[in-house]
């Protein structure tokens, strides 16, 4: 009887609409990336034959043998780029934000209401981006440092918001029985809010991990020299100018063939090279995000 | 006596030391967010690198008269509202779908799987999103000519042709944002008390009606917040999406430019730093105003959905 009804319901309308527009909408999200992997597998000659495929021909790993020899180095150090700015990123940030997001969530804290608002004023209105450029370049002296890469995403008015939602959700008279004890705040903040809270550590990390991660956009505005470009800002550069990968040949390896790039096949590997570690954890993050989007839709 | 002046000592040093621990926050919103306010005079005056933002002399509105004599102002102002109202309308739409899809799912397998894939593009920059366009427009070998060839169509020149990034920039600004917002709405849909629906199936009510008449009326409150939140950001564009993807060519600036665009531009390429600023100012300032304005409204018809 049972299975019948649900038989009867697997069928209906809405369910068959509703499963095109998952199927549907799920396709355009793989074809994308399948695409970029087939064409980076693809032979040079055969795409300049018959353009790109879903089904690669002429299945090689010469783009991705092209990319090691000739730009092995400065993909390297991009990474290098990239780990330690979301690494030192991410602490520094998970750190200042937190610290202050307990403050603010104190209920007995003086300044709570006033800080509270100077950084959700941040979220209302800013300088602008010419005014920002010319603090860091001119007031902080951060024009080609790894600290440009840094420092301008220490602290996010939305996730410091939401860090705050979640250290409210523990009750005051934990905070009160520590501090009768004798534990100072700093002391309570250690011993009672981490511990109890490393969810939302996780959450946020994830967020501000992935913020650096994908970050093209500081090394466009302050980075000018070879040495401190990120994964992203080298792809954005390949994007640009296919050329770029033979330059950053030229002061590395000696012995590769410039006048003949397999140019549409090596800007995919690239890509994938780049990208790819991304796709790899992404399914272990995803479920970071579905908590951190489900705490902030609880209003704070 | 003594024990008053213990209280608010301790007081005073509970508060102190409580502030310390804001300190390290409160340094790094001073120097990149409220400096920068401060330093938004530049917008007033006349520029030059030797002098810096202090030392430059005054000069008035006359970047802002410049700006606004300029073609550019209106384009860069058009575009970014008419984009940003699109994308609003867009991916609502669409993201509604997916979430009640999801909530219709029967297997948990399905939701977990479809989940994964939809959030997948949010995961990727806009620079790697460019890449995954650019398999499909390059216009000699990209996938979408070989279709229309297919098809016995003409290629299109799609980096060349201003006129079609009117659909491609919706069109990609869903694919990357609707995974992410669908699961916003899917955890409100989680979050409606089941006994009204079932109330609404005792009474008869049918599938469709459920979803009309009692879960689409439940979200409406989060779906006003999030309409709210990104009305408030009309004026600002997403500086990725329009540089990117568009790979910043000069022949589609009338469909692909706008207001963050011209103000990099200004600032990186151009030089013209007073006229950057400006634009930057005259954005930071409408974009408040929308805010407070939209906020106040919401504030007296739906005062669950307002953000402060």
């Amino acid at each position: 009887m049972r299975s019948a009804r649900n038989r009867k319901k697997k069928w209906s309308f809405e369910h068959v609409l509703g499963l095109l527009i998952l199927c549907l909408f799920s396709l355009l999200c793989i074809v994308p990336i399948w695409s970029v992997i087939s064409i980076a597998l693809s032979d040079e000659a055969m795409i300049s034959q018959y353009g790109y495929s879903l089904i690669p021909r002429g299945i090689t790993l010469d783009a991705f043998r092209y990319v090691m020899d000739s730009a092995g180095w400065q993909l390297a150090k991009a990474y290098g780029v990239t780990i330690t700015t979301t690494a030192a990123g991410t602490v520094l940030s998970l750190v200042f934000m937190s610290m202050m997001a307990y403050a603010l969530a104190r209920p007995d804290f003086r300044w709570a209401r006033i800080f509270g608002f100077l950084v959700y004023f941040t979220l209302l209105f800013n300088g602008g981006m010419v005014p920002g450029y010319m603090v860091v370049t001119r007031v902080l002296h951060l024009k080609d440092t790894l600290g440009a890469l840094i420092f301008p995403y220490v602290i996010g008015a939305w996730n410091l918001l939401l860090m705050r939602t979640f250290f409210k959700g523990i009750p005051y008279e934990l905070i009160e029985a520590a501090k009768i004890d004798g534990a100072g705040n700093f002391s309570i903040y250690l011993k009672v809010t981490v511990p109890l809270c490393k969810a939302a550590f996780a959450t946020i990390g994830v967020l501000v991990a992935l913020q650096y991660w994908n970050d093209w956009w500081l090394p466009l505005l302050y980075i000018d020299s070879n040495k401190l470009a990120n994964l992203q800002y080298l792809l954005y550069r390949i994007m640009a100018n296919i050329q770029a990968i033979s330059e950053m040949a030229a002061s590395g390896a000696v012995d590769v063939d410039f006048s003949n790039i397999p140019s549409e096949t090596v800007r995919m590997a690239m890509c994938i090279l780049a990208a790819g570690p991304m796709l790899v954890v992404f399914p272990f993050f995803q479920k970071f995000f579905a908590k951190g989007i489900m705490a902030g839709s609880i209003k704070g | 006596m003594t024990r008053k002046i213990q209280i608010s000592d301790s007081k005073t040093r509970n508060n102190l030391s409580l502030f310390l621990m804001c300190v390290p926050a409160l340094v790094f919103l001073l120097l990149f967010n409220y400096l920068p306010m401060f330093g938004a005079v530049v917008a007033f005056k006349r520029y030059s690198i030797a002098e810096g933002i202090w030392g430059s002399p005054w000069c008035g509105l006359q970047n802002f008269r410049f700006l606004f004599s300029t073609v550019d102002a209106w384009r860069i102002t058009r575009n970014t509202i008419l984009y940003n109202l699109t994308f609003i309308i867009l991916n609502t739409m669409i993201s509604l779908a997916l979430a009640f899809a999801l909530d219709g799912l029967k297997k948990k397998s399905g939701l977990k799987f479809f989940q994964t894939v939809n959030f997948f593009p949010h995961f990727l920059s806009w620079v790697v999103a460019g890449f995954m366009l650019y398999a499909f427009l390059q216009p000699q070998y990209g996938l979408l000519n070989r279709l229309l060839g297919l098809f016995g169509m003409e290629g299109v020149k799609w980096y060349m042709d201003a006129s079609c990034w009117i659909v491609i920039l919706p069109v990609m600004y869903v694919w990357k944002n609707a995974g992410y917002t669908s699961l916003i709405y899917y955890s409100g849909l989680l979050g409606i008390d089941s006994s009204i629906v079932e109330a609404a199936r005792m009474d008869g009510a049918n599938p469709r009606q459920v979803l009309f008449w009692v879960k689409l009326p439940e979200l409406r409150p989060l779906i006003i917040t999030m309409l709210l939140l990104a009305v408030g950001k009309i004026f600002y564009a997403d500086f990725g999406l329009f540089y990117n993807l568009p790979r910043n060519i000069g022949i589609l600036y009338e469909t692909t430019d706008v207001i963050d665009t011209y103000v990099y531009r200004s600032l990186k390429i151009t030089g013209d730093i007073g006229m950057g600023a400006a634009a930057g100012l005259y954005q930071s300032l409408l974009g408040f105003l929308l805010v407070m304005v939209t906020n106040t409204i919401v504030k007296k018809t739906e005062p669950d959905s307002a953000l402060f």
